[in-house]
């Protein structure tokens, strides 16, 4: 190779000539494109690139040239390293993406493996409706009342107009408090937060109570000691029976959509009067839409009102209750209300938090 | 009660009697609660009168079988089988000839059974569809049929049967009479009321009666029917109604006093004349006092008992059975009938406390007519008279005043006004009349309109002006009240605390517990499982005095039971990995128990009765339990899962905390059923409201449970509903992280070391979260290595390394001093 004090050497300075840069262009190219991948193309760079490179020795040669050939040599050799560079580059960009998406394409997964890392928790059904049955309500401007499971039987009974012997305190199977004459029973019904509200509140009240609630029934089918109802009263002047039958129905519509209804009965309960039974037209009801026995309802007997401090000739009120296990059995279609307490996981699951 | 609609048309004056569906729907319009229609038969094909010819009895098979010769038309006689032998040659049968087909779709023929040919078949009632008696076949009586008539007309096969579920303030309603009339009132056609007859002027006494506790009886009616025929049968129209009604046929008297208590409503009994010694008397029981009644049961009668008693003693349970000393048996001839008012509070103790509900009973329990007493004796007296021959004798013994209703006044408009209807004119005195009571319409002093009612002497129920107006509402129709939703007024949406109670709920659903709401009665030797002392306080129960099931008798104190045996359930049922809660109200007698006071209704209880009413309560605060068994996290393709310990319990109770804007502070703590060295108490400050942890193993063992079950119980409403008004200050400037590790004691908790470095760091540390803990050669027996790191920041300019260096090393510092805690060289 010559320095740049070299003597000319005509044949070193051949490295110059066009013919051995298009050809050094050429091999080049060849090389990198039969670099197969970056790695091949990285490899092969040093030899078209580099400083022992063809084109980069040439260029050492210029300053030996004649000052007039410089020039022209100089511009040979920089379009020659242009070019291999410009086909370095091209070949680069191929090869990148061609890498990039085998690494893609090698990273793919299967998306349908299973991913039930965390075993789902769910609430209960009856839980969720009775919350759901509490939002109807209070937005209709009710609110919530609550009372004990555990109650005397002066809430329970005595100022519901239940009369000491009558009937109708046997027709309600009671669980009995011990000592024998404690006075004190589980709630048979959530009636009992009716008296507990009058005497709690200031007038008027629009009040919801959902809870559990207790009778001596053999668990079967259709029956449990332990269920759970919904209590509603409403206490103001000027209340209807039609103002009844109008909350009714409304929450027969948020419950089971527009096209549902309510229809009464005459019935008996001590502590309304007039007394009714509701029934609630159900659309989706299995083999058709029908009517459902749904709970019972009244304006609140004058005696009740009496035994709470309210005058019965200035205020009046309706109440209604029904039973929340009643009204999952129909409304989902549940043919066992066992299911609803035995707490087996495989129950309770499909409802998720908001079923 | 069940009725037989052709004897419930029979009072009413029907151009066309409507159909049985008809009249379910009219009663259930008026408010009498229909159980079931039922049609009799369906019976086609010949069905005749027989009369039994001879009876040969076969005996070669295991039960008696009767081949039978039974004349079924003239000159006709059939070859019968029957497997009956309840009757005698010469008996009137009802035959089923081959062609016929009985009630289930069962086709008689001519076949061959037990080697003999059968031409047809002796019917039972029951087979033909009449009442549900098989005790035998049906014999009719003497003379009611020709061999070969028509047995469907004599059947009254053409019927249907109602059964009603009256409410229990109608008592009227338990008779042919009050279902006719509501009838009458529900479909505007005339009614003819058998309760309101002629009754003869009496001469003298039936017997004499002493009524000495008038509170127990207030009317006692007596008649004696003398010379009667003990071998007369009950008519077989009678026989018929009381079957369809539900009862037997047992003797004409007993029949009769059946008979007129289901047409009119009042019970009646029948004594033997010829076995009672001397004056009856009305009294209670005296303690020690026996009676053997009409079921041969002998009774221990209570001072609360009224009972009829004659110079030999009690002799009858009143109004509920009678005894078998006095009973009418088949050679009585001499008969006393009894019907009177009992006192309904008094029968429906009797009956509880004796366990002796009756047809009798039921009635006096809802209040029997006043006035019907002689007039039902009267019917039954005839009856006697009619059909055996008895000779009612001219005295009539009716001691005691009865009680009648009172007027009930109110204005004319009070219906409309309830209702939120106008009725028309003269609605309310016209429904009122109606049902029976006289009724008035007055102008008050102040120009309203006031109608007043005497309720008739069969409605002891209408008392109120509220009464009166459910008449009238429930007869127009409620289906004529319009749907009005009344105006809202402004709510004060949900509290705080339910608020929290939700999130509660909601947030341990969301991390994968399943909620189970288990009954609260538990058995209270799960106490002894749970290796509780025996002054614990969670044994200290309130008890149930009528279980369902004996041995849970006991309310629970604490939610574990409940859970774990449903843990149990669903393991039994293959179920592994199990995180159950459970949110409800747990009882805690109090301390000191004291009485309920007694209180009346007719005022509302003063502030001060109505405290102590409530201090007689148990406690009933509302607990959240949850027990964990199996995998917290399940294993799978991605690896080997995660099997729940204590620290997932403890967890479950923080994050319910959390979800009710309390954060609990976790102390060590050691309480059964929790495995004493990982059992943690969550407070409140320092106020314990919970533990969480894993069981105990000799509990895990006693319960059968799987190893190592965690479990978690907070009581919810020992948790403030703290104001939580959170106002974060967020700085933009870079943050300085340094970690610390500190090497400590090996019983030195934790927390202890978290909160002396958290409260030493001073303000510029904004996180704290522990990495890493060592134990082992590397910091010797007895230590463990706590690695914190610390975030530190300023609110207003970057923070130097320095500065937050100086911070940490003063909270080193701090646990140095405090805890004896070293940096980890």
């Amino acid at each position: 190779m010559s320095g740049a004090n070299d003597p000319y050497d005509p044949k070193e300075v051949a490295a110059l000539s066009a013919e051995n840069l298009d050809a050094a262009v050429q091999k080049a190219r060849e090389a990198f494109a039969g670099a197969a991948d970056l790695e091949a193309l990285a490899a092969v760079k040093p030899g078209h690139l580099g400083d022992r490179s063809p084109v980069l020795l040439a260029r050492r040669e210029i300053g030996a040239l004649p000052p007039k050939a410089k020039a022209e040599a100089g511009k040979r050799v920089n379009e020659a390293q242009s070019a291999i560079k410009t086909a370095f580059d091209e070949r680069y960009a191929v090869l990148q993406v061609e890498r990039d998406e085998r690494v893609l394409r090698e990273e793919t997964v299967d998306v349908t493996l299973p991913w039930d890392r965390f075993p789902r928790g769910a609430r209960h059904p009856i839980t969720t409706l009775a919350e759901r049955i509490g939002d109807v309500f209070v937005a209709m401007g009710y609110e919530i009342a609550e009372g004990p499971e555990l109650e005397t039987e002066w809430f329970n009974f005595d100022a519901l107009n239940f009369g000491k012997d009558h009937p109708a305190r046997s027709m309600q199977d009671t669980f009995y408090i011990a000592p024998n004459d404690s006075s004190l029973v589980l709630r048979t019904h959530t009636s009992p937060v009716q008296a507990r509200t009058l005497l709690e509140r200031d007038l008027p009240v629009y009040v919801v109570c959902p809870g559990r609630t207790f009778r001596t029934d053999e668990l079967d089918a259709t029956h449990t000691p332990v269920f759970h109802q919904v209590e509603g009263l409403a206490v103001d002047k000027g209340l209807t029976m039609g103002h009844l039958k109008g909350t009714l129905d409304a929450f027969a519509r948020a419950m089971f959509g527009e096209d549902s209804k309510t229809r009464l009965r005459p019935s008996f309960f001590p502590f309304t009067e007039p007394s009714a039974e509701v029934d609630v037209w159900f659309p989706e009801k299995k083999g058709g839409a029908g009517w459902v026995e749904w709970g019972g309802c009244g304006m609140v007997n004058p005696n009740v009102l009496r035994a709470c401090g309210v005058d019965p000739d200035v205020y009046s009120g309706f109440a209604f209750g029904m039973g929340l296990e009643r009204t999952l059995q129909f409304r989902n279609g549940l043919p066992d209300m066992r299911d609803m307490v035995e707490g087996d996981v495989r129950f309770t699951q499909p409802f998720g938090t908001e079923a | 009660m069940r009725i037989p609609v052709s004897w419930l048309v029979e009072h009413l004056g029907f151009d066309e009697v409507p159909t049985p569906d008809e009249l379910a729907e009219a009663f259930t319009r008026i408010g009498i609660e229909v159980e079931e229609v039922s049609p009799l038969g369906p019976v086609t094909g010949p069905i005749v009168a027989g009369r039994v010819v001879a009876i040969e009895e076969l005996t070669e098979f295991k039960k008696p079988i009767r081949y039978c010769q039974v004349e079924v038309g003239p000159e006709q006689v059939n070859n019968i089988i029957c497997g009956a032998t309840n009757f005698v040659e010469g008996d009137s049968v009802v035959v089923a000839l081959p062609g016929a087909v009985l009630p289930g779709d069962f086709t008689i023929s001519e076949r061959k059974t037990y080697g003999r040919v059968s031409q047809g078949m002796i019917c039972a009632a029951d087979e033909l569809g009449i009442g549900d008696d098989h005790s035998g076949i049906l014999v009719l009586p003497t003379g009611t049929a020709q061999p070969g008539d028509d047995a469907m007309e004599l059947l009254g096969l053409n019927d249907s049967v109602i059964e009603v579920a009256p409410t229990p303030d109608r008592g009227y309603a338990f008779s042919v009479r009050g279902l006719a009339r509501e009838i009458a009132c529900a479909l505007d056609v005339p009614f003819g009321d058998p309760g309101v007859v002629e009754i003869p002027e009496p001469e003298g006494e039936a017997w004499p009666v002493h009524i000495e506790d008038r509170t127990g009886c207030s009317r006692f009616v007596a008649r004696r029917v003398t010379g009667v025929d003990p071998t007369a049968p009950t008519p077989w129209w009678m026989r018929r109604r009381l079957m369809l009604a539900g009862m037997r046929s047992i003797s004409l008297p007993v029949d009769v006093t059946n008979y007129v208590m289901l047409e009119l409503g009042q019970p009646l009994h029948a004594f033997d004349a010829s076995a009672l010694s001397g004056a009856l008397t009305v009294r209670r029981a005296v303690a020690g006092e026996k009676l053997t009644t009409l079921d041969d049961a002998v009774r221990a009668l209570d001072p609360d008992d009224i009972v009829i008693a004659d110079d030999s003693g009690v002799i009858s349970l009143a109004g509920v059975m009678g005894g078998a000393s006095t009973e009418v048996r088949d050679n009585s001839s001499d008969i006393l009938l009894e019907a009177a008012n009992w006192d309904p509070a008094s029968i429906a103790r009797t009956v509880r406390r004796h366990k002796l509900p009756s047809e009798a009973a039921k009635r006096f329990e809802r209040t029997v007519d006043p006035a019907l007493a002689p007039v039902a004796l009267e019917r039954a007296a005839k009856l006697l008279n009619h059909y055996a021959e008895g000779q009612i004798k001219p005295g009539r013994t009716d001691v005691g005043v009865p009680a009648l209703p009172e007027p009930v006044s109110m204005p004319i408009d009070l219906p409309d006004r309830v209702a939120g209807v106008r009725y028309a004119r003269g609605v309310t005195a016209r429904r009122l009349g109606q049902i029976g009571c006289q009724v008035s319409v007055t102008t008050s002093d102040d120009g309203q309109t006031i109608v007043t009612a005497v309720p008739p002497t069969w409605r002891a129920d209408l008392v109120q002006p509220a009464d009166l107006v459910e008449e009238v509402l429930r007869l127009e129709g409620y289906d004529t009240i319009p749907s009005v939703l009344p105006p809202a007024p402004a709510g004060r949406g949900l509290t705080e605390q339910q608020r929290r109670r939700r999130t509660v709920w909601r947030t341990l659903a969301e991390d994968g517990f399943v909620e189970v709401k288990p009954f609260p009665f538990i058995d209270p030797s799960v106490f002894d499982a749970f290796g509780l002392a025996e002054d614990d306080i969670r044994r200290n129960t309130v008890g149930v005095l009528n279980p369902l099931e004996a041995d849970k008798n006991v309310l629970a104190t604490t939610l574990l039971p409940g859970l774990l045996e449903t843990l149990q359930r669903n393991l039994s049922r293959g179920a592994k990995d199990l995180a159950l809660y459970n949110i409800a109200q747990v009882t805690l007698p109090r301390a000191q128990q004291v009485p309920v006071p007694a209180l009346g209704v007719d005022r509302r209880p003063t502030e001060a009765e109505v405290a102590s009413m409530l201090a007689a309560l148990p406690q009933q605060p509302l607990h959240v339990a949850g027990v964990l068994a199996g995998h917290r996290e399940l294993p799978g393709w991605w690896g080997k899962g995660r099997i729940a310990g204590w620290a997932d319990a403890v967890e479950a109770a923080r994050r319910v905390g959390q979800a009710y804007g309390v954060t609990l502070r976790v102390v060590a703590s050691d309480l059964l059923p929790w495995h004493p060295g990982r059992c943690a108490e969550l407070r409140v400050g320092d106020w314990p409201v919970g533990h969480a942890g894993e069981l105990h193993p000799k509990v895990i063992e006693a319960l059968g449970l799987p190893k190592r079950t965690v479990a978690f119980e907070l009581d919810l409403d020992a948790l403030p509903l703290d104001d939580h008004r959170p106002a974060p200050m967020v700085s933009a400037y870079p943050p300085v992280l340094l970690d610390v590790a500190l090497v400590v004691d090996a019983g030195v908790p934790v927390q202890s070391v978290s909160e002396v470095l958290g409260a030493s760091a001073g303000d510029l540390l904004e996180d704290i979260r522990l990495f890493d803990v060592y134990t082992g050669e590397q910091v010797g027996e007895g230590k463990k290595s706590l690695a914190y790191s610390l975030r530190f920041r300023a609110p207003d300019r970057t923070l130097t390394v320095e500065e937050a260096t100086n911070a940490r090393d003063a909270a080193v510092a701090a646990a140095g001093e405090r805890l004896g805690a070293a940096l980890r060289a």
